[in-house]
């Protein structure tokens, strides 16, 4: 247990690089502690109430609302933000489909959509079926209205990384296509 | 959102011990932060027990029946092939539910722990005898469409929100709680309570309980070739119901062998129809009959402000919800899961 004299020491494995810090307050978000504390903007603060999905982040390689989700608590965690897909000058194949299909307008969305997608692809739940897609990206809004373009480029991704159709779960009887 | 002391728990006993007055437990936190955020709730002390080992297992007991520990994310269990196999309709309630997001944070536990949506109850400008007894409550003569048509009182319209708790009361769950006082059960249906005079208590547990894990009895298995969750709402994906259905049936030959029903979005709890259920037993299934089950399920309904209108919608998704589990459970949860737009 920790007082709020002592402060609140963490780790998270950002990106593959363990961060320690201590929070001063037991009320700092994941979200902040990303980017007031270790400078990660990319995550971005649209509504902070779990509404818009902008802040988007893979924790412990599962999508999250990072501004929904105490820091303290996640002491340990590992944690993927959008400044750790590209490989260098090499854009991840959802960034890539994003650029391709024109996925975005403002920009300010996109990196909690892009992170939203690899999250989607890896629960294996989307398959090729553009409503699945839809439903699945449900949780991230676009207010300039580039759904169209989103789902494109996640469907592309989908195909471009190969990605395994949908997993068992999907599935309620064993004759199921 | 208020200053408050953080507490780790490493077992129920350490969590429960920990709990004070004005405290509340942390699981994941999508509903308590967000109200923490508003305002509208403000723990002076948060348990954290999210750490606590065993509590988030999907385990089969040794009666066939399946116990989903506190901690199981909805995802996970939604996504669980035997157990949505096993119970089809709490899977596709769950996935019908929020959003990807947050349903691979929200817990077992937090669902059927969260607080209402009515938007008086948030806007702490407004009057809500949730927050603060007696203060009134604003939504009476506001905007209902979210609110009751059934089991409201004149000191609160609201609605419970979960989808996952519709088919839990309609396939008679029993909730596990550790406190203070020790080990003790009860069942889905009656946890929740309905306003009456005191909207401020909002379930059966008592200060420092802890719930630890939801129980579904075996019996619920022989309603999975029959079951579906039907949702109605105000966009596609990822909002809360106006009226949802949870049905199940089993067939004896041309006849209905047994029926289940919930209702959401139309009560401060989930609402079994129990009538409904009594009447389709053992009938031969048609329109006219799922018609008069719907009229069952709404008995002594009645608008709560400006929404008569629910009580219509919610006779038409029990038809429809009925007519769909006749039909038999799709082999996969449909792309739009419990949308009366999907396949």
């Amino acid at each position: 247990m920790n007082s709020p004299d002592t402060g609140f020491p963490i780790t998270l494995t950002v990106n593959g690089v363990p961060r320690s810090l201590v929070l001063e307050d037991a009320r700092v978000t994941l979200l902040d502690a990303l980017r007031e504390r270790l400078d990660l903007t990319g995550s971005k603060k649209g509504c902070d109430r779990g509404q818009c999905g902008a802040c988007t982040i893979l924790l412990d390689g599962v999508r999250i609302n990072a501004c929904l989700a105490l820091a303290v608590s996640h002491d340990g965690a590992s944690i993927t933000t959008i400044e750790g897909l590209a490989d260098g000058d090499v854009l991840h194949p959802v960034q890539a489909a994003f650029v391709d299909h024109d996925a975005y307008q403002c920009g300010f969305c996109t990196p909690g959509q892009i992170m939203s997608a690899v999250g989607l692809i890896r629960e294996g739940q989307a398959g090729d079926d553009p409503e699945r897609v839809r439903e699945g990206m449900s949780g991230n809004l676009c207010r300039c209205g580039a759904y169209a373009g989103i789902t494109e480029a996640v469907l592309a991704a989908h195909a471009a990384m190969n990605a395994p159709d949908v997993l068992p779960g999907g599935h309620l009887s064993e004759d199921a296509a | 959102m208020n200053r408050f002391d953080y507490i780790r728990a490493g077992s129920v006993a350490e969590a429960v011990a920990a709990h004070a007055a004005g405290a509340a437990y942390l699981a994941s936190g999508t509903n308590l932060l967000d109200l923490m955020k508003g305002d509208v709730t403000r723990p002076e002390r948060l348990v954290d027990i999210s750490r606590i080992f065993g509590l988030d297992a999907i385990e089969t007991l040794p009666d066939g029946g399946t116990r989903i520990g506190a901690l199981v994310r909805n995802a996970t269990l939604a996504h669980d092939p035997a157990f949505a196999k096993a119970y089809p309709a709490v899977a596709e309630a769950l996935l019908s539910g929020a959003s990807a997001q947050l349903r691979n944070a929200a817990t077992t536990a937090g669902n059927i722990l969260q607080r209402t949506r009515c938007q008086y109850f948030y806007d702490t400008a407004s009057a809500c005898n949730k927050r603060q007894p007696g203060a009134g409550c604003d939504a009476i003569g506001g905007v209902t469409r979210t609110h009751a048509v059934l089991g409201w009182s004149e000191h609160c319209i609201a609605t419970h929100p979960s989808d996952f708790c519709v088919p839990l009361a309609g396939f008679d769950a029993v909730v596990e709680i550790e406190g203070p006082a020790g080990r003790r059960e009860i069942p889905l249906e009656s946890f929740h309570r309905l306003p009456g005079d005191a909207p401020e208590r909002e379930t059966e547990l008592a200060p420092g309980d802890l719930v630890v894990a939801v129980r579904l009895p075996p019996e619920a298995k022989a309603f999975a070739a029959h079951s579906r969750y039907l949702k109605v709402r105000e966009r596609t994906s990822y909002a809360f119901a106006l009226v949802s259905a949870a049905v199940g049936l089993t067939f004896a030959g041309d006849r209905i062998g047994q029926a289940r029903i919930a209702l959401g979005g139309v009560a401060l709890k989930p609402w079994r129809a129990r009538a409904a259920e009594a009447l389709l037993a053992g009938a031969i299934p048609s329109p006219e009959l799922f018609a008069r089950a719907a009229d069952a399920a709404l008995q002594g309904a009645s608008p709560s402000g400006d929404n008569a209108a629910k009580i219509d919608l919610a006779r038409r998704i029990v038809v429809r919800a009925l007519t769909l589990a006749q039909a038999g459970t799709p082999a996969r949860i449909p792309a739009l899961p419990a949308s009366p737009f999907g396949a």
